[in-house]
């Protein structure tokens, strides 16, 4: 874990309520792919955790959606302002697994952390295959992004106004894989693991205290005992979260 | 050169800081950042007989200059602390720490103090009769004269270590119940643990926190802080630890006067990882700043 200033190069809406935010700064914590930052906010006394979507050596970048004071402030952040940041947090994907064709699955927020994995997968050469689940047509965002470096990007609406209607779970049929990755709301994630019998890795989300494993505010109870979400996770291998 | 050493209950320490209980772990997150030796000691997590998950979550929620959590006692039990997390700690902390101890009977904090009095790098004992996060113990010993003395008296009785007793600000009488403490033999008052909060989400229109209620902490609760430090320092005659809100080098120096001898910072490590050893450097700075050359001095200085 470091604390790092960063200097806001673009902050760019992608929907009505999602946020891209790119960043200059020291990125050499970060540890991979499905980690998390966690920002401090002049007048908000908590920092907040969000996924980290991609980086470089000097560049961080973050998709988030506002959901109250503390984001929409941040999405109202111009170019050229500063950030002080935890970088490092969390667990992170762990890449070894994947087999030859893993599969990524988003669920709204969920989505940004797929994008460095979806990278770093496909630059060992794997089959990727990405389905991206939305709410509607309106939320949806990335699908280009993923479109350019994925195999196969897939998305699911629930109200059907783009893609497959229904769920993601609605487009497991359509696709073979060796293991799954992914990220979203926890009744996604669950109904994911019901559907499927690969195994894969899951990130969690908790309201968090510090982020870093100091406070216990984001306990989980898993297969292999107390777990912090922030520093233990967030992301779990399927066989250890009690659903 | 000022001098920053105060004595805690025959215990030298460099400086006043002490990190609290629930907000430092048993010190491991913090050495990794930086080296938690240029601290006066810590209080690491509150630990009861056997592991405690603690409450369901969400069990944080933020508030206006703070945030209240209702984590309740997640420890991984006395056994593990003394087989696993105290061997550890030895390795790259080179000081007393203080053990926070919790309970839900009078019995459970005996036994738990007389394991913990064993071991040796354990300098005080630090009773916590004031979490407001669990039912049927902590905050309820806490909150009469009667439970806390008693909970001194029996914790006093297997321990040759210095007792402090960690007091609740959500009574009505707290000098009251500092007396009582004195009078059962406590060594010293650490003071004050939360204070009993709310959070609702206007969206579900229900509170934030799965437990509903929650400790408060933060900045905002600094001023009752240092008004009830200040009332229990013309009361008692044994040493205070304060705490509440405790996030500058200056709030150090004012809780001191107010009647600290050390003091405790809490939440503002959840938010700021490196703040005590940024206070710890700054002190020295602050001190000449207001013509303090020996902090001891300063002690219970506002009355």
């Amino acid at each position: 874990m470091k604390e790092i200033l960063y200097t806001i190069e673009s902050n760019v809406a992608l929907t009505d309520s999602v946020y891209k935010m790119v960043m200059s700064g020291d990125t050499s914590e970060i540890g991979g792919a499905g980690q998390f930052v966690n920002i401090k906010l002049d007048g908000q006394y908590l920092r907040r955790p969000i996924s980290i979507c991609d980086y470089d050596e000097n560049t961080l970048t973050i998709i988030y959606k506002v959901v109250g004071g503390g984001t929409e402030q941040m999405s109202e952040m111009k170019a050229g302002e500063k950030l002080n940041i935890l970088v490092g947090l969390g667990n992170g994907y762990d890449l070894s697994l994947s087999g030859d064709a893993p599969l990524l699955v988003g669920g709204g927020v969920g989505v940004p952390p797929l994008y460095k994995l979806c990278k770093l997968l496909k630059a060992q050469g794997k089959k990727v295959t990405v389905i991206l689940g939305f709410n509607t047509a309106s939320e949806i965002f990335c699908e280009k992004e993923f479109s350019e470096i994925a195999d196969k990007v897939i998305v699911t609406t629930v109200d059907g106004s783009y893609g497959i209607k229904g769920f993601v779970t609605n487009a497991l049929s359509s696709v073979s894989y060796t293991y799954v990755y992914t990220c979203g709301p926890f009744p996604m994630l669950k109904a994911l693991a019901a559907a499927t019998e690969v195994s894969g890795q899951y990130s969690l989300e908790e309201r968090m205290g510090c982020g870093f494993g100091a406070c216990m505010g984001c306990s989980c109870k898993t297969m292999l005992g107390n777990k912090r979400v922030c520093k233990d996770g967030p992301v779990f291998v399927k066989e250890e979260i009690i659903w | 050169m000022v001098n920053t050493k105060v004595s805690l209950c025959g215990i030298e320490i460099d400086n006043p800081l002490i990190p609290a209980s629930g907000t430092f772990g048993y010190g491991k997150e913090f050495n990794e950042i930086y080296d938690i030796n240029c601290l006066g000691s810590f209080s690491f997590k509150g630990t009861t007989l056997e592991a405690r998950f603690g409450n369901p979550t969400p069990r944080i929620a933020e508030c206006t200059a703070g945030m209240i959590n209702a984590v309740g006692l997640q420890n991984p039990g006395v056994k593990a602390v003394v087989e696993h997390e105290l061997p550890e700690l030895k390795k790259f902390f080179h000081k007393p720490v203080m053990a926070n101890i919790c309970g839900f009977s009078i019995e459970e904090y005996t036994e738990v103090s007389r394991i913990l009095d064993k071991e040796e790098q354990v300098g005080w004992l630090e009773i916590n009769v004031s979490c407001p996060n669990v039912h049927g113990g902590g905050m309820s010993f806490g909150v009469t004269s009667e439970g806390a003395a008693s909970v001194v008296k029996s914790v006093k009785a297997v321990t040759t270590k210095p007792v402090i007793i960690k007091l609740s600000p959500n009574v009505t009488d707290i000098v009251s119940i500092a007396k009582a403490c004195e009078a059962e033999g406590a060594d010293a008052i650490s003071m004050i643990n939360t204070m009993l909060g709310m959070s609702i989400d206007l969206r579900t229109k229900k509170p934030v926190i799965a437990n509903k209620m929650g400790g408060f902490s933060g900045p905002a609760i600094k001023p009752v802080a240092l008004r009830m430090v200040y009332q229990v320092y013309e009361n008692v005659n044994i040493p205070i630890v304060g705490m509440g809100g405790l996030s500058s080098a200056e709030d150090v120096i004012e809780m001191m006067l107010a009647g600290a001898t050390a003091v405790e910072i809490g939440s503002a490590n959840l938010v700021d990882p490196y703040i005590c050893r940024d206070i710890v450097d700054k002190l020295p700075e602050v001190m000449e700043k207001y013509k303090i050359n020996n902090l001891k001095d300063i002690i219970g200085g506002a009355h």
